[in-house]
Protein backbone atom coordinates (compact mmCIF):
# COMPACT_ATOMS: atom_id res chain seq x y z
CA UNK A 1 0.00 0.00 0.00
CA UNK A 2 0.82 3.73 -0.59
CA UNK A 3 2.94 5.06 2.65
CA UNK A 4 2.34 8.64 0.70
CA UNK A 5 -1.13 10.63 0.88
CA UNK A 6 -1.53 11.26 -3.20
CA UNK A 7 -2.34 14.96 -3.70
CA UNK A 8 -4.73 16.14 -5.47
CA UNK A 9 -4.79 19.44 -7.20
CA UNK A 10 -7.90 20.81 -7.94
CA UNK A 11 -11.33 19.29 -9.97
CA UNK A 12 -10.22 17.63 -13.24
CA UNK A 13 -12.25 16.38 -15.59
CA UNK A 14 -11.40 12.74 -16.61
CA UNK A 15 -11.24 12.68 -19.92
CA UNK A 16 -9.77 9.04 -20.11
CA UNK A 17 -11.95 7.37 -17.76
CA UNK A 18 -14.68 8.82 -19.57
CA UNK A 19 -13.46 7.71 -22.76
CA UNK A 20 -12.59 4.01 -21.67
CA UNK A 21 -16.66 3.88 -20.61
CA UNK A 22 -17.35 4.72 -24.43
CA UNK A 23 -15.70 1.44 -25.07
CA UNK A 24 -16.66 -0.99 -22.63
CA UNK A 25 -19.78 -2.65 -22.10
CA UNK A 26 -22.48 -1.00 -19.82
CA UNK A 27 -18.95 1.88 -19.22
CA UNK A 28 -17.75 -1.03 -17.42
CA UNK A 29 -19.56 0.17 -14.05
CA UNK A 30 -16.70 2.22 -13.33
CA UNK A 31 -18.77 4.70 -11.58
CA UNK A 32 -19.82 2.89 -9.08
CA UNK A 33 -17.52 1.99 -7.08
CA UNK A 34 -17.86 1.76 -3.32
CA UNK A 35 -14.19 1.71 -1.92
CA UNK A 36 -14.55 -1.15 -0.18
CA UNK A 37 -11.34 -2.39 -1.51
CA UNK A 38 -12.10 -6.15 -2.06
CA UNK A 39 -10.64 -5.74 -5.17
CA UNK A 40 -6.70 -5.07 -3.99
CA UNK A 41 -7.37 -6.72 -0.90
CA UNK A 42 -7.44 -10.13 -3.38
CA UNK A 43 -5.16 -9.23 -5.79
CA UNK A 44 -0.97 -10.24 -6.04
CA UNK A 45 -0.31 -6.88 -7.74
CA UNK A 46 -0.99 -5.16 -4.71
CA UNK A 47 1.75 -2.90 -3.76
CA UNK A 48 3.89 -3.05 -7.01
CA UNK A 49 4.50 0.17 -8.34
CA UNK A 50 3.16 1.61 -5.46
CA UNK A 51 -0.89 0.98 -7.18
CA UNK A 52 -3.02 -1.44 -6.71
CA UNK A 53 -6.49 -2.07 -8.78
CA UNK A 54 -8.80 0.15 -6.23
CA UNK A 55 -5.97 3.26 -6.10
CA UNK A 56 -5.85 2.50 -10.46
CA UNK A 57 -9.68 2.89 -10.51
CA UNK A 58 -9.58 5.93 -8.16
CA UNK A 59 -7.19 7.73 -10.01
CA UNK A 60 -9.06 7.54 -12.79
CA UNK A 61 -12.11 8.78 -11.56
CA UNK A 62 -10.35 11.86 -10.12
CA UNK A 63 -9.01 12.83 -13.68
CA UNK A 64 -5.53 11.46 -12.47
CA UNK A 65 -4.88 10.65 -16.49
CA UNK A 66 -1.10 11.35 -16.75
CA UNK A 67 -0.14 9.52 -13.37
CA UNK A 68 -1.80 6.26 -14.56
CA UNK A 69 -1.29 6.60 -18.41
CA UNK A 70 2.46 6.40 -17.17
CA UNK A 71 2.56 3.94 -14.30
CA UNK A 72 4.07 0.58 -15.24
CA UNK A 73 1.21 -1.05 -13.55
CA UNK A 74 -0.49 -1.32 -16.47
CA UNK A 75 1.78 -3.81 -17.17
CA UNK A 76 1.63 -5.54 -13.60
CA UNK A 77 -1.61 -6.07 -13.79
CA UNK A 78 -2.54 -9.58 -15.41
CA UNK A 79 -5.99 -8.95 -16.33
CA UNK A 80 -6.81 -12.01 -14.82
CA UNK A 81 -10.46 -10.36 -13.87
CA UNK A 82 -9.96 -11.95 -10.24
CA UNK A 83 -11.32 -8.25 -8.81
CA UNK A 84 -14.30 -8.17 -11.02
CA UNK A 85 -15.12 -11.33 -9.66
CA UNK A 86 -14.84 -9.88 -6.29
CA UNK A 87 -16.34 -6.67 -6.84
CA UNK A 88 -19.67 -6.11 -5.53
CA UNK A 89 -20.36 -3.79 -8.36
CA UNK A 90 -18.41 -5.63 -11.05
CA UNK A 91 -16.63 -3.05 -11.92
CA UNK A 92 -14.22 -4.05 -15.31
CA UNK A 93 -10.51 -2.49 -13.57
CA UNK A 94 -9.01 -5.49 -16.32
CA UNK A 95 -11.15 -3.91 -18.58
CA UNK A 96 -9.76 0.04 -17.84
CA UNK A 97 -5.88 -1.49 -17.77
CA UNK A 98 -6.11 -2.72 -21.30
CA UNK A 99 -7.35 0.49 -22.83
CA UNK A 100 -4.32 2.10 -20.37
CA UNK A 101 -2.17 -0.67 -22.58
CA UNK A 102 -3.73 0.75 -25.51
CA UNK A 103 -2.70 4.49 -24.91
CA UNK A 104 0.63 3.68 -24.88
CA UNK A 105 2.99 4.50 -27.64
CA UNK A 106 3.77 1.30 -29.39
CA UNK A 107 7.29 1.85 -28.90
CA UNK A 108 7.24 2.48 -25.42
CA UNK A 109 5.49 -0.59 -24.70
CA UNK A 110 7.30 -3.48 -23.07
CA UNK A 111 9.52 -4.77 -26.59
CA UNK A 112 9.33 -8.53 -25.52
CA UNK A 113 4.80 -8.11 -26.11
CA UNK A 114 5.68 -5.38 -28.71
CA UNK A 115 8.07 -7.63 -30.80
CA UNK A 116 6.04 -10.76 -30.53
CA UNK A 117 2.59 -9.29 -31.78
CA UNK A 118 5.07 -7.57 -34.70
CA UNK A 119 6.33 -11.05 -35.80
CA UNK A 120 3.01 -12.88 -35.29
CA UNK A 121 1.96 -10.48 -37.92
CA UNK A 122 4.67 -11.43 -40.73
CA UNK A 123 3.57 -14.91 -41.18
CA UNK A 124 0.68 -16.76 -41.71
CA UNK A 125 1.34 -19.61 -39.33
CA UNK A 126 1.10 -16.54 -36.87
CA UNK A 127 3.75 -17.53 -34.73
CA UNK A 128 5.43 -14.86 -32.40
CA UNK A 129 8.54 -16.71 -32.89
CA UNK A 130 8.45 -16.10 -36.65
CA UNK A 131 8.30 -19.82 -37.63
CA UNK A 132 7.59 -20.39 -41.13
CA UNK A 133 5.50 -23.11 -42.72
CA UNK A 134 8.02 -25.69 -44.06
CA UNK A 135 9.97 -25.73 -40.79
CA UNK A 136 6.97 -26.27 -38.47
CA UNK A 137 6.15 -29.48 -41.11
CA UNK A 138 9.54 -30.30 -40.71
CA UNK A 139 9.91 -30.24 -37.01
CA UNK A 140 6.29 -32.44 -36.64
CA UNK A 141 6.95 -34.85 -39.47
CA UNK A 142 10.90 -35.67 -38.38
CA UNK A 143 9.72 -36.21 -34.62
CA UNK A 144 6.45 -38.39 -35.32
CA UNK A 145 8.88 -41.18 -37.27
CA UNK A 146 11.37 -40.80 -35.04
CA UNK A 147 8.36 -41.88 -32.85
CA UNK A 148 6.67 -44.06 -34.91
CA UNK A 149 9.64 -46.19 -35.04
CA UNK A 150 10.87 -46.35 -31.30
CA UNK A 151 7.94 -47.12 -30.27
CA UNK A 152 6.09 -49.56 -32.28
CA UNK A 153 2.95 -49.65 -30.44
CA UNK A 154 2.49 -45.90 -31.79
CA UNK A 155 3.58 -47.42 -35.68
CA UNK A 156 0.11 -46.07 -36.36
CA UNK A 157 -0.38 -42.32 -34.46
CA UNK A 158 -0.56 -39.57 -36.63
CA UNK A 159 0.49 -35.94 -36.17
CA UNK A 160 -1.77 -35.02 -39.77
CA UNK A 161 -1.15 -31.70 -41.01
CA UNK A 162 -4.13 -29.94 -43.19
CA UNK A 163 -6.28 -32.81 -43.30
CA UNK A 164 -9.31 -31.83 -44.47
CA UNK A 165 -12.99 -32.30 -42.67
CA UNK A 166 -10.98 -33.15 -39.56
CA UNK A 167 -13.10 -32.88 -36.66
CA UNK A 168 -10.51 -31.16 -34.44
CA UNK A 169 -8.19 -28.13 -35.45
CA UNK A 170 -5.16 -28.04 -33.11
CA UNK A 171 -3.35 -24.85 -32.35
CA UNK A 172 -0.01 -25.59 -30.77
CA UNK A 173 1.96 -22.82 -29.18
CA UNK A 174 5.31 -22.42 -30.90
CA UNK A 175 7.85 -23.05 -27.92
CA UNK A 176 7.37 -27.09 -28.02
CA UNK A 177 8.15 -27.14 -32.37
CA UNK A 178 11.18 -24.29 -31.30
CA UNK A 179 12.85 -25.71 -28.48
CA UNK A 180 10.98 -29.00 -26.77
CA UNK A 181 9.34 -31.03 -29.72
CA UNK A 182 9.32 -33.89 -27.38
CA UNK A 183 6.60 -32.44 -25.59
CA UNK A 184 4.40 -32.50 -28.41
CA UNK A 185 3.89 -36.18 -28.56
CA UNK A 186 2.17 -36.91 -25.25
CA UNK A 187 -0.60 -35.03 -26.38
CA UNK A 188 -0.46 -36.77 -29.82
CA UNK A 189 -0.26 -40.04 -27.88
CA UNK A 190 -3.93 -38.81 -25.92
CA UNK A 191 -5.50 -38.27 -29.19
CA UNK A 192 -4.17 -41.33 -30.47
CA UNK A 193 -5.16 -43.39 -27.65
CA UNK A 194 -9.02 -41.61 -28.04
CA UNK A 195 -9.30 -42.06 -31.68
CA UNK A 196 -9.83 -38.30 -32.20
CA UNK A 197 -10.01 -36.95 -35.74
CA UNK A 198 -7.59 -33.91 -35.46
CA UNK A 199 -5.02 -32.24 -37.50
CA UNK A 200 -2.45 -29.45 -37.26
CA UNK A 201 -2.30 -26.20 -39.73
CA UNK A 202 0.44 -25.50 -41.64
CA UNK A 203 -1.19 -22.11 -41.46
CA UNK A 204 -2.30 -20.40 -38.10
CA UNK A 205 -1.11 -23.61 -35.66
CA UNK A 206 0.61 -21.02 -33.53
CA UNK A 207 -1.43 -20.22 -29.87
CA UNK A 208 -0.21 -17.72 -28.74
CA UNK A 209 -1.56 -14.46 -29.68
CA UNK A 210 0.46 -11.36 -28.17
CA UNK A 211 -1.24 -8.34 -29.62
CA UNK A 212 -3.71 -9.08 -27.57
CA UNK A 213 -0.69 -8.33 -24.61
CA UNK A 214 -0.92 -4.80 -25.81
CA UNK A 215 -3.72 -4.09 -26.61
CA UNK A 216 -3.03 -3.58 -30.58
CA UNK A 217 -6.37 -4.23 -31.78
CA UNK A 218 -6.00 -4.77 -35.39
CA UNK A 219 -3.29 -7.00 -34.98
CA UNK A 220 -5.28 -9.14 -32.52
CA UNK A 221 -8.21 -9.39 -34.84
CA UNK A 222 -5.89 -9.96 -37.52
CA UNK A 223 -3.99 -13.20 -36.23
CA UNK A 224 -7.58 -14.15 -34.70
CA UNK A 225 -8.78 -14.21 -38.41
CA UNK A 226 -5.93 -15.70 -39.81
CA UNK A 227 -5.99 -18.83 -37.82
CA UNK A 228 -10.09 -18.79 -38.31
CA UNK A 229 -9.54 -18.74 -41.81
CA UNK A 230 -6.79 -21.80 -41.16
CA UNK A 231 -9.67 -23.49 -39.65
CA UNK A 232 -12.65 -23.02 -42.54
CA UNK A 233 -10.28 -23.43 -45.12
CA UNK A 234 -9.88 -27.27 -43.77
CA UNK A 235 -13.34 -27.63 -42.85
CA UNK A 236 -12.97 -28.60 -39.19
CA UNK A 237 -15.75 -28.02 -36.61
CA UNK A 238 -13.97 -27.47 -33.47
CA UNK A 239 -11.23 -25.02 -33.32
CA UNK A 240 -8.74 -26.25 -29.91
CA UNK A 241 -6.72 -23.54 -28.54
CA UNK A 242 -4.15 -24.89 -25.68
CA UNK A 243 -2.97 -21.40 -24.78
CA UNK B 1 4.21 -43.60 -3.92
CA UNK B 2 2.40 -41.23 -1.65
CA UNK B 3 3.56 -38.35 -3.86
CA UNK B 4 1.00 -35.20 -3.59
CA UNK B 5 -0.21 -33.30 -6.41
CA UNK B 6 -2.07 -30.28 -6.85
CA UNK B 7 -3.39 -27.97 -9.76
CA UNK B 8 -3.49 -24.47 -10.69
CA UNK B 9 -7.04 -23.35 -12.41
CA UNK B 10 -5.93 -20.92 -15.14
CA UNK B 11 -7.63 -17.77 -15.71
CA UNK B 12 -7.99 -17.59 -19.05
CA UNK B 13 -9.29 -21.40 -19.04
CA UNK B 14 -11.48 -21.19 -15.32
CA UNK B 15 -12.56 -17.94 -14.49
CA UNK B 16 -12.46 -15.91 -17.99
CA UNK B 17 -14.06 -18.40 -19.87
CA UNK B 18 -15.53 -21.66 -18.48
CA UNK B 19 -16.27 -20.96 -15.17
CA UNK B 20 -16.00 -23.67 -12.09
CA UNK B 21 -17.49 -26.59 -14.01
CA UNK B 22 -14.27 -27.22 -16.49
CA UNK B 23 -12.47 -26.75 -12.94
CA UNK B 24 -14.83 -29.75 -12.01
CA UNK B 25 -13.61 -31.51 -14.97
CA UNK B 26 -9.78 -31.03 -14.42
CA UNK B 27 -10.29 -32.33 -10.64
CA UNK B 28 -11.92 -35.22 -12.60
CA UNK B 29 -8.93 -35.89 -14.61
CA UNK B 30 -6.46 -35.22 -12.45
CA UNK B 31 -7.92 -37.12 -9.59
CA UNK B 32 -8.25 -40.25 -12.19
CA UNK B 33 -4.86 -39.98 -12.81
CA UNK B 34 -3.06 -39.35 -9.84
CA UNK B 35 -5.49 -41.15 -7.08
CA UNK B 36 -7.83 -38.80 -5.49
CA UNK B 37 -5.60 -39.28 -1.89
CA UNK B 38 -2.86 -38.20 -3.57
CA UNK B 39 -4.71 -34.81 -4.56
CA UNK B 40 -4.63 -31.53 -2.72
CA UNK B 41 -6.40 -28.36 -3.44
CA UNK B 42 -4.65 -24.58 -3.48
CA UNK B 43 -6.81 -22.33 -1.25
CA UNK B 44 -8.67 -20.01 -2.78
CA UNK B 45 -9.48 -22.40 -6.06
CA UNK B 46 -11.26 -22.75 -9.50
CA UNK B 47 -12.95 -19.28 -10.05
CA UNK B 48 -11.51 -17.27 -7.06
CA UNK B 49 -7.87 -18.93 -7.75
CA UNK B 50 -5.10 -16.48 -7.89
CA UNK B 51 -2.99 -15.80 -11.44
CA UNK B 52 0.09 -17.42 -11.50
CA UNK B 53 1.44 -14.14 -12.43
CA UNK B 54 2.15 -15.30 -16.12
CA UNK B 55 -0.62 -14.10 -17.89
CA UNK B 56 -1.00 -10.56 -19.89
CA UNK B 57 1.68 -10.72 -21.39
CA UNK B 58 3.72 -10.41 -17.78
CA UNK B 59 6.44 -13.34 -18.98
CA UNK B 60 7.50 -10.94 -21.62
CA UNK B 61 7.26 -7.66 -20.45
CA UNK B 62 10.71 -7.23 -19.10
CA UNK B 63 9.34 -6.88 -15.69
CA UNK B 64 11.14 -10.17 -13.93
CA UNK B 65 11.06 -8.74 -10.55
CA UNK B 66 7.73 -7.22 -10.59
CA UNK B 67 6.78 -11.02 -11.80
CA UNK B 68 8.18 -12.53 -9.26
CA UNK B 69 6.77 -10.50 -6.54
CA UNK B 70 3.00 -11.18 -8.39
CA UNK B 71 3.87 -14.82 -7.84
CA UNK B 72 4.95 -15.10 -4.93
CA UNK B 73 0.94 -15.38 -3.89
CA UNK B 74 1.20 -18.14 -6.33
CA UNK B 75 4.59 -19.62 -5.02
CA UNK B 76 3.41 -19.64 -1.39
CA UNK B 77 0.02 -21.06 -2.32
CA UNK B 78 1.75 -24.08 -3.77
CA UNK B 79 4.26 -24.25 -1.35
CA UNK B 80 1.04 -24.43 1.48
CA UNK B 81 -0.51 -27.89 -0.17
CA UNK B 82 2.46 -29.68 0.26
CA UNK B 83 2.43 -31.18 -2.86
CA UNK B 84 5.49 -32.03 -4.24
CA UNK B 85 4.24 -31.54 -7.98
CA UNK B 86 1.76 -28.44 -9.42
CA UNK B 87 0.26 -29.65 -12.45
CA UNK B 88 -0.09 -26.35 -15.22
CA UNK B 89 -2.60 -26.96 -18.24
CA UNK B 90 -1.69 -23.58 -19.27
CA UNK B 91 1.23 -23.02 -21.14
CA UNK B 92 1.63 -19.55 -19.22
CA UNK B 93 0.74 -21.09 -16.18
CA UNK B 94 3.41 -23.68 -16.76
CA UNK B 95 6.60 -21.37 -17.30
CA UNK B 96 5.61 -19.10 -14.70
CA UNK B 97 5.45 -21.34 -11.90
CA UNK B 98 8.38 -23.09 -12.75
CA UNK B 99 10.20 -19.90 -13.19
CA UNK B 100 8.89 -19.00 -9.31
CA UNK B 101 9.98 -22.54 -8.04
CA UNK B 102 13.01 -22.45 -9.34
CA UNK B 103 13.74 -18.40 -7.73
CA UNK B 104 12.34 -19.38 -4.64
CA UNK B 105 13.69 -22.60 -4.70
CA UNK B 106 10.23 -24.42 -3.87
CA UNK B 107 10.90 -28.27 -3.29
CA UNK B 108 8.27 -28.91 -6.42
CA UNK B 109 7.81 -29.50 -10.09
CA UNK B 110 5.81 -27.97 -12.45
CA UNK B 111 3.98 -30.61 -14.46
CA UNK B 112 2.52 -30.20 -18.10
CA UNK B 113 -0.71 -32.16 -17.54
CA UNK B 114 -0.53 -34.42 -20.55
CA UNK B 115 2.68 -36.03 -18.77
CA UNK B 116 0.90 -37.28 -16.36
CA UNK B 117 -1.66 -38.73 -18.66
CA UNK B 118 0.68 -40.29 -20.30
CA UNK B 119 2.66 -41.45 -17.37
CA UNK B 120 -0.32 -43.00 -15.69
CA UNK B 121 -0.85 -44.69 -18.92
CA UNK B 122 2.15 -46.31 -18.99
CA UNK B 123 2.93 -44.56 -22.26
CA UNK B 124 5.42 -42.00 -21.44
CA UNK B 125 9.12 -42.83 -23.22
CA UNK B 126 12.35 -41.37 -21.71
CA UNK B 127 12.59 -38.35 -24.03
CA UNK B 128 8.92 -36.99 -22.52
CA UNK B 129 9.96 -36.53 -18.90
CA UNK B 130 11.43 -33.03 -18.77
CA UNK B 131 9.29 -31.91 -15.91
CA UNK B 132 9.22 -34.96 -13.70
CA UNK B 133 11.42 -35.04 -10.67
CA UNK B 134 13.89 -38.05 -9.56
CA UNK B 135 10.80 -39.70 -7.81
CA UNK B 136 9.01 -40.10 -11.02
CA UNK B 137 12.03 -39.89 -13.34
CA UNK B 138 12.29 -43.84 -13.69
CA UNK B 139 8.64 -45.02 -13.39
CA UNK B 140 6.77 -46.72 -15.40
CA UNK B 141 9.47 -45.66 -18.49
CA UNK B 142 8.19 -46.56 -22.08
CA UNK B 143 10.68 -48.20 -24.77
CA UNK B 144 13.35 -47.12 -22.10
CA UNK B 145 15.70 -48.71 -24.83
CA UNK B 146 15.32 -45.43 -27.06
CA UNK B 147 16.30 -42.77 -24.36
CA UNK B 148 18.38 -40.16 -25.96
Amino acid sequence: MSSETIKFKGLKQSIFKDKVMEILPDGGNLNLCLTCGACSSGCPATGLADMDPRKFLRMASLGMDEEILNSEWAWMCTMCTRCVYLCPMKIDIPGLVFNVRRSWPKDKQPKGIRGSCEVAQKNDTCSAMGTPEEDFQFVVEDVLEEYQEAQPEFRKMQAPLNKEGAMYFLNQNSREPVTEPDEMVPLWKILHSVGADWTYGTKGWAAENYCLFCADLEGWEHIVRVKAKAVDDLGCKYWLNTE
Amino acid sequence: MKIKFTVQDPCQLVRKSFGDPVAEDLRYTVKAVVGEENFIDMQPNRSNNYCCGGGGGFLQSGLPDARRGYGKFKFDQIIKTGATYCITPCHNCHAQVHDIGEHYEGKYETLHLWTLICLSMGILGPNEREYLGEDLKEVLVFHPESAM
